[in-house]
Parts: C-alpha cells; sequence; structure tokens
C-alpha cells in the first residue's frame, strides 16, 4: 500500500507533505487531531511553542501567493523557526538560475525544511526527490495538481463546524478544472469518510471523468445546493483562463455566484466556505461572504494551526531518519 | 535484575494520602494544573475529593499536554496523539500547583513550567506527583508525594485508568 509513497519514510511516517492523495486516513487525522493543540497557542500570552527552534524553513515562492506565505511564515515564526521568504520569479530564475541550483545553494545554506509553490505540477515532488534524506518539502500549491495545506485547513474547518463527517453532504462550486484546492479537499474528504460530495460547474470548468474521484456532477447550482451541509466555493481563476470558457464573469455570477438566495437551498446550518482570494460578484456575493453562514475568516486562522502540524510533525526526530 | 519482585502500592490508597497532603496548600489564588494523561487523571479524582475546600477557596484548574515543549523533539518527534493544553484563568500572580503522576527525570516538570512561562508569570509553581520511582536529571523534585520507591532504568512505572475510573500502578521491565 506505501510501496514508493515518497511522502512516507520506510516507518510509515510523514517525510514530505507533496499531496493529499496517497496519504492514509492515519495520517490525516494525526494532523487534524495535532492542528487542534496549536490552535490555542495562538490564544495564548505568548504565541510560540519551541519546537522548531534552531531550524531554517525556506519558503520558496516559484509563484506569487501572498496569503499562503503570509501563513506558512506566521506558522513557522510561532514554531520559533528562523523562516527566509524567497519569491524566486523576481531573483535567480530570471537570471537564469535553475531549480535545483536554487534548492542547493539553499542547502549549502543549511535550510531544513522548504515550502514550495509553482505553477507547474509536480514541482516539489521534483524537489523532494533531489534534497538529502533530513530535508523536509511542504507542497504550498503546484500547478494544477495540489495544495494539500489548503484541503486539510479545509476539512480541519468542516470538522469544527461539523463534527460528525460521517453524515455530510458537501458541495464544491466553481473552477473544478483549474483548481489545486478542489482536488486536495475531494481527497481529503474522500479519505475521512465523507459520503457525498457533489461538484457544481459548467462543463467548460470541469476535468474530464471527473466522476472518477467519487464525486457527482451537477451543471445545475440551484439543484446541487439543495440540501447541503457545506458550501465550499472555488475562485474563479482568470490568470490561469486562457480561451474562451465562459462568456462573460457577469454570466457566471448569474449561473454560478453564490446569492443568499441560492444558499436557502442548503441547510439552513449549512456553512460557507472559500480558499481566497474572494472575486465579489463573481463567485460569491458580498452579502454571502460576509453573512452568518460565513466561516471563511476561520478558514484563515485554522490554516495557521493546520500548517504548524504539519512542520512539526515533519521536523521532529524521524526513526528511519538520517543524521 | 528481573528476580528481585516489587510490589507496587495501591493506586487509590496513595490518592487518599496525596488528597490529604494537598489539602492545606489549597489557599485562595491558588490553581491546579494536572500534566496529560495521568495527571489529569488525578486532578479530577482531587477536585471531587477535595470538593468543599476547592469551592471555598475558589481554587481554578487547567491542563497541560506539554509534547510541544519536550526536550526529545529532535530524537523522537511529536507523539501521535497531543491533546490541547486548556488553561483558562490567568496564570499571572497565581500559586500553580503541577499534578502529574510519576515523577522521574524531571524533563516533564521542566517541559510543563516552560509553557506555564508562556501564559503568563505564576507567583509560585509547586509539583504534587502520585509517586516518586527515583532518577531525577533536573535539579527539580516534588514538594508532596504519596510514595517513593526506587526503581532501575530499565523499568516503566505507568499510572493507569480503567473504564470504571480505577487507578492502578503497572510496572514493565524491558530487556536491556
Amino acid at each position: 500500500m506505501r510501496m514508493n509513497n515518497p511522502q512516507l519514510d520506510a516507518d510509515g511516517r510523514l517525510k514530505h507533505l507533496l499531496s493529499i492523495e496517497g496519504l492514509p486516513k492515519k495520517i490525516l487525522n494525526q494532523i487534524l487531531d495535532t492542528a487542534e493543540s496549536f490552535v490555542g497557542v495562538a490564544e495564548r500570552e505568548v504565541k510560540k511553542v519551541p519546537l522548531l527552534r534552531g531550524k531554517t524553513v525556506c519558503n520558496l515562492f516559484f509563484e506569487n501567493s501572498t496569503r499562503t506565505r503570509t501563513t506558512f511564515e506566521i506558522a513557522a515564526k510561532r514554531l520559533s523557526a528562523d523562516v527566509i521568504s524567497l519569491n524566486v520569479n523576481a531573483s535567480s530564475q530570471s537570471k537564469g538560475e535553475t531549480i535545483l541550483d536554487t534548492i542547493n545553494n539553499l542547502i549549502a545554506m543549511h535550510a531544513d525544511m522548504f515550502v514550495v509553490r509553482h505553477a507547474q505540477s509536480g514541482a516539489a515532488h521534483f524537489i523532494a526527490q533531489h534534497v538529502p534524506a533530513h530535508i523536509h518539502v511542504i507542497n504550498a500549491g503546484d500547478g494544477r495538481h495540489s495544495h494539500p495545506t489548503q484541503g486539510l485547513l479545509d476539512v480541519f474547518t468542516i470538522r469544527k463546524y461539523k463534527p460528525d463527517l460521517h453524515n455530510l453532504r458537501v458541495a464544491i462550486v466553481g473552477d473544478i478544472l483549474h483548481s489545486r484546492v478542489a482536488r486536495s479537499e475531494i481527497h481529503a474528504l474522500t479519505t475521512l469518510g465523507v459520503p457525498e460530495i457533489r461538484v457544481i460547474a459548467p462543463k467548460t470548468l470541469l476535468p474530464t471523468q471527473v466522476e472518477k474521484l467519487g464525486v457527482h456532477v451537477y451543471h445545475d447550482i440551484n439543484v446541487g445546493l439543495k440540501d447541503v451541509d457545506v458550501v465550499m466555493m472555488l475562485r474563479l481563476q482568470n490568470e490561469r483562463m486562457n480561451g474562451a470558457m465562459l462568456p462573460s464573469v457577469q454570466e457566471y455570477f448569474k449561473t454560478y455566484g453564490l446569492t443568499q438566495e441560492r444558499l436557502a437551498l442548503a441547510k439552513p446550518d449549512a456553512i460557507v466556505m472559500h480558499p481566497g482570494p474572494m472575486n465579489r460578484g463573481v463567485e460569491i456575493d458580498s452579502s454571502v461572504a460576509d453573512g452568518r453562514q460565513s466561516v471563511i475568516l476561520p478558514q484563515v486562522t485554522y490554516g495557521i494551526a493546520i500548517r504548524m502540524a504539519v512542520m512539526a510533525i515533519l521536523a521532529g526526530g524521524q526513526a528511519g531518519g538520517a543524521q | 535484575m528481573t528476580s528481585r519482585k516489587i510490589t507496587l502500592p495501591d493506586a487509590e490508597a496513595l490518592l487518599q494520602t496525596l488528597a490529604e497532603k494537598l489539602k492545606p496548600l489549597l489557599q485562595p489564588n491558588t490553581a491546579l494544573v494536572g500534566i496529560q494523561s495521568g495527571g489529569v487523571w488525578l486532578m479530577q479524582r482531587l477536585l471531587t475529593m477535595l470538593d468543599s475546600t476547592i469551592a471555598a477557596n475558589q481554587i481554578e484548574y487547567g491542563t497541560l499536554d506539554v509534547s510541544f515543549y519536550r526536550d526529545d523533539y529532535a530524537q523522537r518527534g511529536l507523539k501521535i496523539e497531543t491533546r490541547p493544553s486548556q488553561i483558562t484563568f490567568d496564570v499571572e500572580g497565581k500559586h500553580i500547583i503541577l499534578i502529574d503522576d510519576v515523577f522521574y527525570t524531571g524533563r516533564t516538570t521542566r517541559a510543563a513550567m516552560n509553557e506555564l512561562f508562556d501564559y503568563g508569570r505564576p507567583a509560585s509553581i509547586s509539583l504534587v506527583a502520585l509517586i516518586n520511582r527515583g532518577g531525577r536529571e533536573l535539579p527539580i523534585t516534588p514538594q508532596i508525594t504519596a510514595a517513593d520507591i526506587v526503581l532501575h532504568t530499565n523499568q516503566n512505572l505507568q499510572l493507569i485508568q480503567n473504564a470504571d475510573g480505577i487507578l492502578s500502578l503497572e510496572l514493565q521491565t524491558s530487556s536491556e
């Protein structure tokens, strides 16, 4: 089952976090439970624990993302690590340095952990294969492939509001095709036993054979939202959209935007989520985003706890690890 | 080594002794903090046993899971199951009584003290343990124990709680 899984060591412990796909339920639960303990740390007088004291975490962002980079930075700092954030686009890459040369230079500076965001699917995986055994890699989003910490923080948020995952109906709405977030969410929800996952999108924004992931496909949001417990909105990824996949943004809001009227089709206590950054008036109406059922800001808060948990699990002594 | 038979004291009887010894320490402005998991079981029992004194002095209480402060994290990593620490009262200026089950090296106590100081500056910290098994490695020792025994380093003494909440001690000897 774990043959050659690059994320796990010989003893089945987490070595890198590259994607949720392929991670056993036990590890997902370990991360979620550990994050539970980290939530309280942020509410104390001193918002820090000494676990990663003396370690150096490198945030390598080959693609911009202010929020994700900031939350990883805060998470590492709350674990007492030293953090270096590099916007690689703006530096060595533009001078022609290869990814591995960049990595090797940082290893020569004694980096202990890499947090990698890249526009190419598989970038973090590639780096993980080339680093020495004592170095850990976290995927902070690679192309259309995966964004595991976002998927984890989303299920963590769901679990906080709806603890009984085995009785949930979850709808993911929007640009599934370009969304690594959707993929990670689907894998996480499936592994943790959520019985019904719906994806709601126009045909042009759905990957072919998406049903193979075990989800139910809806093209009409007014049907798809009926009686769901959780509505997970996705951002319309303008920057990834080349070619005419949609008539217009206004048209999209008219057919797929989440309004109060549409939200009323879901269960009365349904929660509304969004990974951010939001396009108000495109995929979500402001009154919903700021409304009573929105848990969009708690998602951000829990994101830090999840990232702390992942780093703390990775950096701790590993039985089979070198050094 | 294994031939020497050790009779373990009865944990429930020790708890009675501990409660009696703890009672005079329960003054106003005192707070109890149980260390996961044995220390929390003991604290919950003590809260019931000493409820009138606890209420009269308005004693507050909380729990600590010291996983994030342990000095063996670099060797052993994070344990699979951590529980959130819950200190909901203001630590500042309080006389804190830490409660642990088995006192051994003192490293857990050190971790607990470090964590407590991240909540605020207590007036004092004292340590209450059900049993001191000897072998401290730091200048830390409990103020109150119900029993003191001496065990070999290959022996591991643990407090167990059964389904009915009854406490007992268990000794394991590793073969090295």
